[in-house]
């Protein structure tokens, strides 16, 4: 068994990663496939805490793996429309830099 | 209804026919396209006020036939306001009180009233500038009966202030009834606005009193419910303010006072007596009934209708007694230079309502009374006589286009003289007695300086028969002074107009041995309680302590009377039949005394000046361009706004950089910092 | 009309409503169908229509109430969100009674007044006027704070719009900024609505928002005791904002900018200018309303001692208000405008006689509530009218308009006559009760006050001169069209209160009385609750009275 201790930091470092790539990188895909990495952090995190919980004999508890199901679909949801917005921003502007897409100001 | 037929619903009668014929007339000049034809309006409003006239003496008789002899009558119609319950209850009823004094000016009012009404009818035949107008003129006509009669027959302060501000606001309509002429429309406001600065002090008395009768226990607002307890506030003292130099006044003297500011407004009395000679703007006959028969005398009714409050205030009805000697001498003096005839005769109304105010103010509520009565028939003569000559000249109004129209007409000449000679004090005639009256009030009285009254209300006669007589010569004797085409139309005018004139004539000259005072009585005619008026009036007016003259006194201050009279004719009789020449000389001689005279001491000038130009620039320029615009809206309102947008403009916009990453990195330390917090 | 006999205040507040969301889904099924969506005619009849037919049943209110009773008439109370006291919880008595007429009655006469006024849009126009109905009525009939507050709220919406589409020329800018300033004062009153409910929390435990209890068990929020300001509760100096001064200071505020009360009343100039005749006359017939009636309904019997404390205040600001909303109105050289200043005077008495806090001066208050939205929601029309004719409102651009015009120049004077307070005329009536309670009260600002009748006719009969009357200048107004029948219709239906109102206010009088006497009563008996000393205190006054006279109860009721 891998201690809970274990799956936990290995979703922080996931994570942690995810943001620092959110927050640094320019490039729309780096940035999607960063939120990415931060969602599938949480799955860790989620079939972690369920291993952890297993429930009793009879009635196992499997909340966790149905979230992390759900979190997936949400995710490839998210993945469809987020690069449908990016080929849409690249057609109109020939760039994938977010740095470019500040339109929305004062 | 309260109480079926009984005799006294003939009360709400009085009032109630000229208000349906007025209302008759506005709904049809509101509402109904069709001109109402002018046979119908004159049946309607002419009938109308006949009918009240009618309905008067029926109201009197039963007055006098009262059997239990409290001479009182008492209609109460309906509850009018009411409101609270307890010490604080207050309620005004629409109710009506017929007692000697109402039914005197009742009398008069639809007496007079129903002959003006027929005399308007010839005058504004001939004189009709719009369209509809005649009909809208005896609108206000019968209005302006409802409320004078409202107002006399009133039997609480409330109901009187209606009527009170129902003449103001005829006034107002009438003096302005020529609306298209911006000076007619100046004088009907002006009248209303200085008619209700008196209407200021009414209210403030009738607060006064009333809170004060609260404090005692007591509301009402009913003359009889007041006078009965009165006694109860009569030592009370009313707290000055320090700014006003501290010390404790008489309560009954501060609400004696106010209700004759009031007065002083309605009677145009010093210092706000400017409105009268500006009403006579508005047609004759208006003139004639509400400029100098009926609504001028309001005041004076109201003092004498709470005589029992001025009785006990002595200042107050010393206040009185000096507004009204200084006013009648003040205007006396400026009729003697005015050359419009309408005016002198505004300026003598002016002069003779301070007359009455002085008999109300030395206590003589009686000799007021009646000179209140014998007034309402002289002067209407004389405007009525103006206004027939007035006619008879195309409208020119101006004496110095006058002048020897005694010839051309003849009938009017006769009744004008009348006038004169009554208003001049001819001995007889009602003028005579009625003012003798006064003068014997104002000397017997016991107020402070009542022997300088007397000389002034002396001399004020002198004047009076000098610049009647005046009037009187510049207008009919002598050469005409009109241009050549008038002078060739000059006609007598037609029947209606004349035949009023000879009723008031009559009445003129035999009015006053209604009121015959009791030295004539004795000594001339030889009659036992001859002062019939004086002795109707007693149970209802208000007795105040004076001196007992003898009969050698009354008859040397008669003498002094008429030889003030004799003098007054003698120099206009001088100055303007003996020598025409000699006024203009003088005129030109003392400049600027004259001017002063024909400008009336530019007290018009000087009051706007003061008052209404200072007003609208510190209204204008202080409260609504500084105060309003530039400080609550620009600085208070505007300088939030701006706070507002200036903080977004130069901070907070910043924060919204448009920059994706940014706003992740700062939700990101928000929620670190929730975290941290929480685990903290 | 049977089935609606419970629920009959509820049909008046919601019927116009309904109406407008009616015609809203039948528009909607309509165009859905294919044709053009309904015609405009057919939206302002049924528009009309509905109006007449909540005027109608508001009569029936107004004639099977009980004038007898005090308390709360035709009262419905159904839970809502009862876990938080929030209830639908209606119910009239004579103040608001009267309000709802006003409401009524004005509504359908704005629909025949802007008849042919209102051009653009005219479905939103109607939906929104029927909005604003229901929104008015709601705030008049609701007995629960929270519900006051909603409909409080709500009916800045279509006000805003309508103010924002029909308007004048700065239309976008009258909008916001009488939305703005509505919405700054009454965010104050929510908080204090809050903590009034706190502390009704803390003492009774549960969570109400009802005004007054429908059982006698039940406690409501008129049962709380308020702290003042100093008071010692369990302990410990109760904190400021938990005190009556500064709850009702944030009540008056909400409401003092809603009457307008000076100096919050620059809103009011520029709302009136901009909005069309509708709005004009809503807004100053109605809506100025909802700040003196939460003055009575809710601010004074809430905070009685606070509102004692603030009298002094509030008379002030009224009487300056007289003063000064008649001193500006004079200078003023656009009708609607002067009209608009007026208004501040007007209510300026409407504060003095309220804050008399008698019976004389809140009779004359609330009569003189009606009396202002009648006669300036009738001034409001009359210039709407000769505006449509003339499409200028500026004084100088008239002057003897009684000649082309001689039946509206009598209108005009009519309802002049009963602005400025003539008697016979409604507006009298409520000014002398109302000078007459100040008297009784507070006499030297009343005195003032009176000042103000003088000042009224004034800038009233000023104005009227200088449109009405002269010669005709200006050739433009030489062949001007005398009222029509649509106009001489609305006129004569707005003569009819001036007249009745004047004559036999009674009618009225005996509806509102025990109303009065009731909120006089709540406000001593919550004055006594409120300053009932905490127990150490009793024992020392107790000490002390009998020490001043041996026979004194120590146990007798403790004197406010």
């Amino acid at each position: 068994m891998v201690p809970i201790e274990h799956v936990i930091a290995l979703s922080a470092a996931l994570f942690t990663i995810g943001v620092g790539g959110v927050l640094i990188r320019r490039n729309l895909i780096v940035i999607l496939m960063s939120i990415e990495l931060m969602l599938n952090a949480a799955n860790v995190a989620l079939i972690g805490f369920n291993r952890m919980w297993p429930g009793i004999e009879g009635a196992p508890r499997m909340d966790g793996q149905v979230f992390v199901l759900m979190v997936i679909t949400v995710a490839a949801c998210e993945v469809a429309v987020g690069l449908g917005i990016l080929i849409s921003m690249f057609r109109n502007r020939d760039s994938v830099n977010i740095d470019e897409v500040n339109l929305l100001k004062w | 209804m309260v109480n079926g037929a009984t005799e006294e619903s003939v009360l709400r009668l009085i009032p109630l026919l000229p208000l349906a014929a007025a209302a008759y007339h506005g709904v049809m000049l509101g509402l109904v396209r069709r001109p109402t034809p002018r046979t119908v309006t004159i049946a309607i409003s002419c009938g109308a006020v006949l009918a009240s006239f009618v309905a008067s003496c029926v109201a009197f008789w039963s007055l006098i036939q009262h059997p239990n002899g409290s001479h009182l009558l008492v209609d109460n119609v309906f509850s009018w306001i009411g409101s609270g319950v307890g010490v604080h209850a207050f309620s005004a009823d629409v109710a009506f009180l017929l007692d000697p004094l109402s039914s005197v000016m009742t009398l008069v009012i639809t007496g007079v009233g129903s002959l003006i009404h027929i005399y308007s009818v010839a005058y504004m035949d001939d004189d009709q500038r719009d369209d509809k107008g005649f009909q809208r003129f005896f609108c206000y006509l019968n209005l302006f009966t409802f409320s004078m009669l409202i107002l006399v027959l009133a039997d609480n302060l409330v109901l009187m202030f209606l009527g009170w501000e129902g003449v103001g606001l005829c006034s107002f309509l009438l003096i302005g009834f020529w609306y298209s002429d911006e000076w007619n429309a100046y004088c009907g406001s002006k009248a209303f606005i200085v008619n209700r600065i008196g209407d200021f002090g009414f209210l403030l008395g009738l607060f006064l009193l009333f809170s004060s009768l609260v404090d005692v226990g007591k509301p009402a607002v009913e003359f009889q419910d007041i006078e009965r307890n009165l006694a109860l506030i009569t030592e009370a003292t009313l707290a000055v303010p320090e700014w006003l130099g501290g010390g404790e006044w008489l309560l009954v003297n501060v609400i004696a006072l106010c209700f004759f500011v009031g007065a002083v407004g309605k009677s145009a009395q010093l210092p706000l007596y400017v409105w009268l000679p500006d009403a006579m703007a508005g047609p004759t006959p208006v003139s004639a009934l509400i400029h100098a028969a009926t609504m001028v005398t309001a005041g004076v009714y109201l003092v004498c209708r709470m005589g029992f409050l001025f009785a006990v205030a002595p200042f107050a009805s010393m206040v009185v007694a000096w507004t009204g000697a200084l006013t009648a001498v003040f205007a006396a003096v400026i009729a003697i230079a005015q050359t419009d005839i309408k005016k002198v005769l505004a300026y003598s109304t002016v002069s003779q309502l301070g007359y009455m105010f002085l008999a109300a103010g030395c206590g003589g509520y009686t000799a007021a009374v009646f000179h209140v009565a014998s007034h309402a028939f002289f002067k209407a003569l004389l405007f009525l006589g103006a206004g027939s000559v007035i006619l008879a000249l195309h409208h020119e109004q101006n004496l110095e286009n006058m002048g020897g129209l005694w010839r051309r007409t003849p009938r009017t000449h006769v009744v004008f003289l009348i006038g004169v000679l009554t208003i001049a004090g001819f001995p007889g005639l009602s003028g005579f007695f009625s003012k003798d009256e006064i003068l014997v009030a104002a000397f017997a009285s016991e107020i402070p300086g009542h022997t300088w009254l007397y000389g002034i209300g002396l001399a004020t006669s002198g004047l009076t028969a000098f610049y009647m007589f005046r009037l009187h010569f510049l207008t009919f004797y002598g050469e005409s002074r009109a241009s050549a085409d008038i002078r060739e139309h000059i006609d007598e005018p037609g029947k209606l107009i004349i035949y009023p004139l000879y009723v008031l004539a009559f009445f003129a000259i035999f009015f006053g041995y209604a009121g015959l005072p009791q030295v004539w009585g004795d000594l001339v005619f030889g009659v036992d309680n001859s002062n019939s008026l004086a002795n109707f009036l007693m149970p209802t007016l208000a007795v105040v302590p004076h001196n007992q003259l003898d009969h050698t006194t009354e008859v040397w201050l008669a003498a002094a009377a008429i030889t003030a009279g004799v003098v007054g004719f003698g120099f206009a009789w001088f100055f303007y039949m003996m020598r025409p020449q000699l006024p203009e000389r003088i005129a030109a001689a003392l400049r600027i005394p004259h001017q002063l005279l024909v400008r009336k001491f530019y007290v018009d000038e000087a009051y706007d000046l003061l008052f209404v130009r200072p007003l609208v620039a510190i209204s204008d320029r202080v409260l609504f361009r500084v105060i309003d615009v530039a400080v609550i809206d620009g600085l208070a309102v505007g300088g939030i706004a701006r706070l507002v947008r200036a903080t977004g403009t130069n901070l907070l916009r910043h924060a919204q950089s448009g920059f994706a990453q940014t706003y992740i990195f700062f939700m990101i330390a928000g929620a670190v910092a929730i975290v941290w917090i929480l685990l903290r | 009309m049977g089935p609606i006999e419970p629920f009959l205040l509820s049909f008046v507040t919601f019927f116009p409503l309904l109406a407008g969301v009616g015609l809203l889904l039948i528009a909607a099924l309509a165009s859905w169908i294919g044709t053009k969506g309904l015609p405009d005619s057919l939206w302002k009849s049924v528009g009309l229509a509905s109006t007449l037919a909540t005027f109608g049943v508001s009569v029936r209110l107004f004639v099977e109430f009980d004038a007898t009773r005090t308390g709360f008439q035709f009262v419905e109370h159904l839970s809502w969100i009862p876990e938080y006291g929030v209830n639908y919880f209606v119910g009239i008595d004579g103040i608001s009674l009267l309000m709802v007429m006003l409401t009524t009655f004005l509504v359908p006469i704005v629909f025949i007044a802007s008849w042919d006024d209102i051009r653009e849009s005219i479905p939103t126009f109607v939906f929104f006027m029927l909005f604003l109905e229901t929104g008015m009525l709601g705030a008049f009939v609701s007995l629960n704070v929270f519900q006051f507050y909603l409909f409080f709220e709500v009916m800045l919406i279509p006000m805003y719009f309508i103010i924002g589409i029909w308007g004048g020329p700065r239309r976008i800018y009258a909008a916001v900024k009488f939305f703005l300033f509505t919405m700054f004062g009454s965010l104050f009153m929510l908080v204090a609505v809050l903590v009034t409910y706190l502390l009704h929390f803390e003492q009774f435990g549960a969570l109400q928002f009802d005004l007054v209890s429908t059982t006698g068990e039940s406690k409501a929020l008129l049962d709380t005791v308020i702290p003042l300001s100093g008071q010692i509760v369990d302990g410990e100096p109760v904190v400021w904002w938990k005190t009556q001064t500064w709850l009702f200071a944030a009540f008056g505020l909400a409401f003092a900018i809603k009457v307008p009360m000076f100096p919050f009343h620059t809103w009011l100039p520029d709302a009136h200018v901009e909005a069309p005749t509708a709005g004009s006359v809503v807004l100053a017939g109605v809506l100025l309303k909802m700040g003196t009636y939460g003055f009575v309904r809710f601010a004074i019997p809430l905070f009685p001692v606070a509102a004692l404390e603030f009298t002094p205040i509030i008379l002030a600001l009224s009487v300056v208000g007289i003063l000064y909303g008649s001193l500006v109105a004079m200078v003023q050289t656009d009708i609607k405008r002067l009209v608009a200043y007026s208004s501040v005077a007007h209510l300026g008495f409407v504060m003095l006689g309220m804050f008399a806090l008698n019976e004389q001066g809140l009779n004359g208050s609330v009569l003189q509530m009606v009396n202002h939205g009648v006669s300036t929601g009738a001034l409001f029309l009359l210039v709407g009218m000769l505006y449509e004719r003339r499409h200028t409102r500026l004084i100088s651009d008239f002057g003897g308009i009684a000649k082309p015009m001689p039946v509206y120049a009598a209108f005009f004077g009519l309802v002049t006559l009963s602005s400025i307070g003539l008697p016979m005329l409604n507006g009298f009536v409520g000014e002398f009760l109302i000078l007459m309670g100040g008297f009784l009260a507070h006499p030297p600002s009343a005195a003032v006050a009176t000042f103000g009748v003088v000042l009224a006719a004034v800038y009233m009969l000023w104005m009227y001169r200088r449109v009405m009357f002269g010669p005709v200048t200006n050739p433009e107004n030489r062949s001007l069209i005398d009222l029509g029948l649509r106009e001489k219709l609305v006129m004569v239906a707005m003569a009819v209160p001036i007249l009745w109102l004047g004559i036999y206010p009674n009618t009225f009088l005996l509806r509102i009385q025990p109303s009065v006497i009731e909120l006089l009563h709540q406000v001593e008996v919550r004055t006594a609750l409120t300053t009932l000393p905490s127990t150490e205190d009793v024992a020392l006054l107790a000490a002390a009275d009998t020490a001043a006279d041996p026979a004194a109860d120590p146990n007798r009721e403790p004197q406010p």
